[in-house]
């Protein structure tokens, strides 16, 4: 996992906000939500400090903000959710556009999208500003269990190999007349998931006889 | 299906953090006797499964398609507390390089999916076992009924976080027979797909099944030394 090597959100750069220590990060990215999801939503203005904050971290890392704006696509069916709000929920109603809705839903729908927006924007901007293994330091840091860090390192490790595996079986599967938009073809693409878990299982078994061979005895090398 | 930042206030925030905490030290020093020292290795490359598990999408008809939540799976297939173990590694990474469910409720989405998804769907499982001829033809229909039931508690303990701790004005009942009516759509599919990849892992591996573990004597790792040179 070293350079190039990085995850899918990774955006490789070697700004400050790049450079800065893994676990300073997490601690800021935790502490800054957990400040936006306890501000009162109608303080309006606030927010919009949020975002300026926000994206002048992006901007200081250099990342381009469109990057981070297309990943953000995540949260849509989010969004869908929110937007409903106002049509179910409770209290005066007020005309908007000619349809009435809910004003403490309407309040409501836009706390949920500014604050959940604000999360994804800022979760993103740490991943594509921190490698891995440099989170995985990070946490380490932060007294989170060895055996955590370790499980969380085998899986992105070996994510990318077993999401490949997944891919090739697609691919022959597809090659050989598999409609994978037909639900008929539930009971195949179970059969794969079945597969993909043998020997993901048996993956683990063998990585585990080939640490053991090299002196495992439970920790690894910091 | 991942709950967002600010959807549930900050002292219910925290508050599921800190039984999110608590369960995963718990299920940590479980899934040691379950894998022994096996389990950093194990729990990652099964935790990367669930992960890859849950990008395959069944198609429902319509263009519509759903993915696997897979707690009822993983408790089923590598024990309770491994499987628990592995959807929560599974939701830490995702919050923290994916963006997919918020950081503030990562102790939400760890209680909903990691330990109620799975220990609903392994006790729903174990009952259902008892009750069905010790067969191992037996142990798919008892995990797609834990899978079955898993989604529909997890959405109903989830109401119960909004009911305490939503930010929106949406009355609680509303909330509880939306919820409870399209998760039990849910669990249908993950009933299906949990109880055919079981199936699957049980006509090849039984041994490799958890929850068949009873039914089959767990096999032992055999080093068999061949004369050099011979057989590769």
């Amino acid at each position: 996992m070293g350079a190039g090597h990085g995850h899918r959100l990774h955006f490789h750069g070697h700004s400050p906000v790049h450079r800065a220590p893994a676990h300073l990060k997490v601690l800021l990215l935790v502490g800054f939500m957990l400040t936006v999801v306890a501000t009162p939503r109608d303080w309006f203005p606030v927010f919009g400090v949020y975002v300026l904050v926000v994206v002048a971290v992006i901007t200081a890392a250099r990342v381009p903000l469109l990057y981070i704006v297309r990943r953000m696509v995540i949260e849509v069916p989010f969004l869908v959710f929110a937007a409903l709000i106002p049509f179910i929920a409770t209290g005066p109603q007020v005309e908007v556009l000619g349809v009435s809705v809910s004003e403490p839903g309407l309040l409501a729908a836009w706390g949920l999208a500014v604050k959940g927006s604000l999360g994804v924007m800022a979760s993103l901007t740490l991943a594509a500003t921190t490698e891995p293994a440099d989170v995985l330091v990070g946490l380490r840091r932060l007294r989170m269990p060895d055996l955590i860090v370790q499980i969380m390192g085998f899986m992105i490790r070996y994510l990318d190999v077993v999401t490949s595996d997944l891919g090739r079986m697609m691919v022959s599967m597809r090659s050989r007349g598999m409609d994978p938009r037909s639900p008929r073809s539930w009971p195949t693409l179970a059969r794969t998931l079945g597969s993909l878990f043998i020997r993901s299982y048996e993956r683990g078994e063998r990585v585990h006889l080939a640490m053991l061979s090299r002196g495992y005895t439970g920790e690894l090398p910091k | 299906m991942h709950v967002p930042d600010g959807f549930l206030d900050a002292p219910t925030s925290v508050a599921t953090a800190v039984v999110a905490a608590g369960g995963v030290a718990f299920a940590l020093r479980k899934a040691r006797t379950e894998l022994d020292d096996r389990t950093a290795p194990m729990a990652g490359l099964v935790a990367a499964f669930i992960f890859a598990g849950q990008m395959i999408n069944f198609p429902v008809g319509a263009g519509t398609s759903g993915h696997l939540l897979g707690g009822a799976l993983a408790a089923v297939l590598v024990g309770p507390w491994t499987g628990a173990l592995c959807i929560s590694v599974v939701l830490l990474v995702q919050a923290l390089f994916m963006a997919d469910g918020g950081i503030t409720a990562l102790g939400t989405n760890i209680v909903l999916m990691a330990l109620v998804g799975c220990f609903t769907g392994y006790l729903v499982f174990r009952l259902v076992a008892a009750v069905l001829p010790k067969r191992l033809s037996s142990i798919a229909p008892a995990a797609a009924i834990g899978a079955l039931l898993s989604v529909p508690v997890a959405a109903a303990v989830f109401t119960l976080l909004f009911a305490v701790g939503g930010t929106a004005p949406v009355d609680a009942s509303d909330v509880l027979v939306a919820m409870l009516g399209w998760h039990t759509v849910i669990g249908i599919g993950e009933a299906v797909v949990t109880g055919l990849v079981v199936a699957s892992v049980v006509a090849v591996r039984p041994d490799l099944v958890h929850g068949a573990r009873t039914l089959v004597p767990a096999a032992e790792l055999e080093i068999r030394t061949v004369p050099a040179g011979g057989q590769s």
